[in-house]
């Protein structure tokens, strides 16, 4: 069942046009990538999608969630959908968590606004999402401020703001750019497995295609603003018509992939389906801390392994 | 924390100290000294050696500076050669008129300013919101002594509402003609620091306003100014309140201008005549006052800012 | 300095400072009547084509006083962004490349420095140097330069983060030749938009001093002429307003100018505050601080100036 669907999204600031016709559609519980060069206009499809582009931002076009128009709707009226029934996790965990506010009660705020519990139920609340994801010393966390975080364990927290109303939609905008390698690892593995106990979609955004590798099925390739190609990852990966995505998978393939010979999509996109068939991975029951290297179990002996699943048993 | 804050006292004390000895040295820059002023145009130069002689001028600098210092650290700013009076006891008195108008006016500019900066950066691309950001400018452009010119002719001479000029003699023994004639006056001064601040809590808000933490809290679901209100003005708060401490401290030196304008025998008054009478004494006093209140007011902020902010207590 | 002229409030102000400027040399070849000529007979007159400002309780013509006036201010604003920018480079980068003890040294006298509002610094100094243009313009100069030395080193310390800063350093040129090919460069655009907001705090600061009566008296100045209109304004209100205007305009043009110039550099400045991750929060608070304290000297200008 269609859960989003995008249709000639076209977004203006000033007299430039930095998204230029894009159209797409996102089903129940699907993962779709969105993969383009640095200012090739990912971020402001997505925030547009939210609700949340710059003012001076022009939008036409449609965009519908469960067959309703967001577009031309007011901040008040799509207030009410963020958070609950799409949400987002921001690229920069640094900046992107309130510096003056515990982490506890910025986790709860979601509930607090669109479930109504109150102050002891919320503070449980967040304590309970702090395990979800896997926070070392929830107890402690919930009342930590954002500083005394590692950048890794603030994108936990990112995400548990973002999962918190279990929302239909996920836009996930570089979740994993500005962390260290090995915690994009982790990172990756923790949002991988919520969403797919949850039925979660997922419209993930990055512009590093082994990655996209392990969390998408269906990609999307932007470029200056629009959509060049489109198709599943593997194919993609395996006969790029777009020269652009041709670049792009030889540019993957010289950068981060020197050491395999063929850039295959990972088991976690497999593994992404069966989510879909309401199959839970194990090991991802909510409650349950997933372990840092969680993804290394669940992505066992493929073949040639991008790089991700090599560093993992590396350490 | 502890640490921190006996660190900052720590400072505070060498800043005072500090400040003391400019003041000092400043001051004796001062072209002809006290005992010249003394003896006035007629007096020979042995008259005036002697006189020198009892104010302890020949004594060397340190000497001098020394046994200011520490009865200013008593209490006693000296005696005013001029008139034998006590420089605190005219100070504290001076205070009674300059204190309650610092007060007032600082308290109004800031439940007036903060609220329309708040509002003009919420709503910096509407027009209510740029006339805001361009009544400040003005606001900012216009000189006390003209707005209280203004209002002396509007609500002293044609509406007779407010007396225009001085204090009543018997001070706040009739609290009622005291108030009244500090209304136009805490007007003036309120205005000139209310535009300033109103400016600096706009640019504060709108700083606030483009941080990712911002559009995070409207991606959970809040509105614009809900985010705004629940997540923005802490953090601006942090700016704000330096910019209150020294707003505090130019409304300080603001009081010299309006002191005139409405001829109020304040501190601000009692400095200027004290430069031109060349009373040493006493604007040493004063000054030495101004500069510890001022300082005072930057340890404040810094403890304000460790309340506040959560980085900063820390690392304390 | 072109991109003043991409906001508007940069326009306005642009023009407001050309007017004042070709005022004051206008002054210098030509003036309608003796502005210190009294001629009892043709005192409070209106605004007519032989007086267009009318003229002050002594007969003289108000639009002399005006023009000639401007001279001052203008010079006085000239002399203070002056002093204030040595003051406040030279402090403000000796504090941040200096050895450690020595830089912070220097920025906590700066921080006591700038205790002492700049309006009791320049009464002091008037009283005791006896009130020249020089010495209003040494006084305002000197307060505002402390506080704009605070925002320097902020500046300049953020410049020093950057890696160019340690490439230069690496590839071995001398402290001097660094300050001059990087560091200038980059804190330019803020203190060109602190001086001018300096400039704005001068002409108000000049304004009260010559109000109190601290300047000589035979420089013209409209807060002279403020001052002795202020006798009669209750019954003459009309001829105050000429200073009055000019004042405000003049402070206005200063401040609008430099507010263009900040409108041009914004995308910069808030990519920065944005960028700046909490390990760095030191240098923003610090930075906000300095910010501040010359929104509350150059902007509030008044503050030190008017209210000096
Ligand atoms: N607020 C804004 N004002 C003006 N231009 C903007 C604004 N935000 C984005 N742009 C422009 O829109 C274009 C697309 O930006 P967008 O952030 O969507 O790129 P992106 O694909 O997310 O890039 P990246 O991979 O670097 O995040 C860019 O050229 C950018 O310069
Ligand atoms: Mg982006």
């Amino acid at each position: 069942m269609t859960l989003l669907e995008v249709s000639d999204l076209t977004v203006r600031i000033g007299e430039t046009t930095v998204v230029d016709g894009v159209s797409f559609t996102i089903d129940g519980g699907e993962r779709v990538g969105i993969i383009g060069e640095s200012g090739s206009g990912k971020t402001l499809t997505a925030l547009s999608i939210i609700g949340l582009a710059p003012d001076e931002a022009q939008i036409t076009g449609s965009i519908l969630l469960d067959g309703q128009e967001l577009l031309g709707r007011s901040d008040r009226d799509l207030a009410v959908l963020r958070g609950d029934r799409v949400a987002m996790v921001f690229q920069n965990p640094l900046t992107s968590l309130n510096p003056v506010m515990k982490i506890g009660r910025q986790i709860a705020e979601p509930l607090r606004l669109h479930r109504g519990i109150g102050r002891n139920d919320a503070a449980a609340a967040a304590l309970e999402l702090c395990k979800r994801v896997g926070l070392p010393d929830p107890e402690r966390a919930v009342n930590a401020y954002p500083h005394q975080l590692s950048g890794g364990q603030r994108q936990r927290v990112g995400i548990a703001i973002a999962l918190a109303c279990r929302p239909a939609l996920l836009i996930a905008d570089e979740p994993t750019t500005a962390l260290d390698v090995t915690v994009q690892a982790e990172v990756l593995a923790l949002l991988d497995a919520l969403i797919v106990d949850q039925g979660t979609a997922l419209l993930f955004i990055t512009h590093d295609i082994a990655l996209i590798s392990q969390v998408a099925r269906r990609l999307l390739v932007m470029r200056h603003g629009a959509i060049v190609e489109r198709g599943d990852v593997a194919d993609l990966i395996d006969r790029p018509e777009d020269p652009y995505t041709a670049a792009l998978v030889t540019a993957a393939r010289r950068t981060t992939l020197d050491d395999t010979d063929e850039l295959v999509p990972s088991a976690a996109a497999g593994v992404a389906q069966p989510g879909r068939e309401g199959v839970v991975r194990p090991g991802t029951d909510p409650g349950t801390a997933v372990p840092p290297d969680a993804h290394i179990d669940a992505e066992p002996g493929v073949g040639p392994a991008p790089r991700e699943v090599d560093r993992g048993t590396a350490h | 924390m502890a640490f921190y804050l006996l660190r900052r006292l720590a400072l505070l004390v060498l800043a005072v100290f500090i400040a003391s000895v400019v003041i000092f040295v400043l001051l004796q820059l001062l072209p002809g000294d006290l005992a010249q002023v003394l003896g006035g145009t007629q007096a020979s130069p042995t008259q005036v050696a002697e006189l020198r002689r009892q104010l302890g001028l020949n004594r060397p600098l340190t000497s001098q500076y020394g046994s200011w210092i520490w009865k200013a650290m008593h209490g006693n700013f000296g005696t005013s050669p001029l008139n034998g009076t006590s420089v605190a006891g005219q100070l504290a008195d001076k205070l009674t008129i300059s204190g309650p108008l610092i007060l007032a006016s600082t308290v109004l500019s800031v439940i007036v300013a903060v609220p329309l900066g708040v509002i003009a950066a919420a709503r910096h691309r509407k027009a209510d919101g740029i006339a805001l950001s361009a009544v400040s400018q003005l606001g900012i452009a216009l000189p006390s002594f003209l707005v209280g010119l203004f209002l002396i002719i509007v609500f002293a001479v044609n509406w007779r509402m407010f007396p225009s000029q001085g204090f009543p003699l018997k001070g706040w023994s009739d609290p009622g003609r005291a108030v009244r004639s500090l209304v136009l006056q805490t007007f003036t001064l309120a205005l000139a620091q209310g535009a300033v601040l109103m400016r600096f809590v706009r640019s504060a808000t709108l700083d606030v306003l483009h941080q990712d933490y911002i559009r995070t809290a409207r991606a959970k679901g809040m509105t614009r100014t809900q985010a705004l209100f629940r997540h923005g003005l802490r953090n601006a708060s942090l700016p704000i309140v330096s910019i209150l401490g020294v707003q505090i401290a130019s409304l300080i030196a603001g009081l010299v201008v309006i002191e005139r304008t409405f001829n109020l025998a304040g501190v601000g008054q009692m400095l200027a005549t004290d430069i031109s009478a060349r009373d040493l004494v006493k604007v040493q006093g004063t000054v030495l006052l101004i500069a510890v209140v001022v300082l005072l007011l930057g340890f404040l902020v810094d403890v304000a800012h460790l309340l506040l902010d959560p980085r900063l207590r820390a690392r304390a | 300095m072109k991109h003043v002229w991409r906001s508007w409030p940069g326009r306005i102000g642009s023009v407001i400072i050309a007017g004042v400027v070709l005022l004051a040399l206008l002054s210098l070849v030509w003036q309608p009547y003796d502005p210190n000529k009294i001629t009892p007979r043709e005192k409070w007159l209106p605004m007519s084509g032989a007086h267009w400002f009318g003229t002050d309780g002594g007969g003289k013509d108000l639009f002399t006083q005006v023009l000639v006036g401007s001279r001052t201010t203008l010079l006085v604003a000239l002399f203070s962004v002056v002093i204030a920018g040595v003051v406040g480079l030279t402090f403000g980068i000796l504090s941040a490349i200096a050895p450690r003890w020595l830089g912070e040294a220097i920025a906590h006298l700066i921080d006591v420095l700038i205790a002492l509002p700049t309006l009791v610094l320049a009464l002091v100094l008037v009283a005791a140097l006896k009130g020249s243009l020089w010495t209003v313009s040494l006084a305002i100069g000197f307060g505002s330069g402390v506080i704009l030395a605070r925002v320097v080193r902020a500046e300049v310390e953020r410049v020093m983060t950057n890696d160019y800063m340690l490439a230069a350093d690496a590839a071995g040129s001398s402290t001097w030749r660094t300050v001059w090919r990087h560091i200038v460069p980059n804190i330019g655009s803020t203190v060109i938009v602190q001086l001018s907001l300096i400039a704005a705090l001068a002409v108000l600061a000049e304004a009260a001093l010559s109000y109190l009566g601290l300047t000589p008296v035979s420089t013209p100045s409209w807060g002279r002429m403020i001052q002795g209109l202020q006798q009669t304004v209750t019954v003459h209100p009309r001829a105050i307003i000429f200073p009055g205007l000019a004042v405000v305009l003049a402070t206005l043009g200063f401040n609008l100018v430099g507010d263009g110039l900040r409108d041009a550099i914004d995308p910069r400045l808030r990519g920065r505050t944005a960028d700046i991750s909490p390990a760095f929060t030191s240098v923003v608070v610090v930075d906000d601080i300095a910010r501040g304290h010359i929104a509350g000297a150059g902007h509030s200008a008044p503050g030190d100036g008017e209210g000096l």
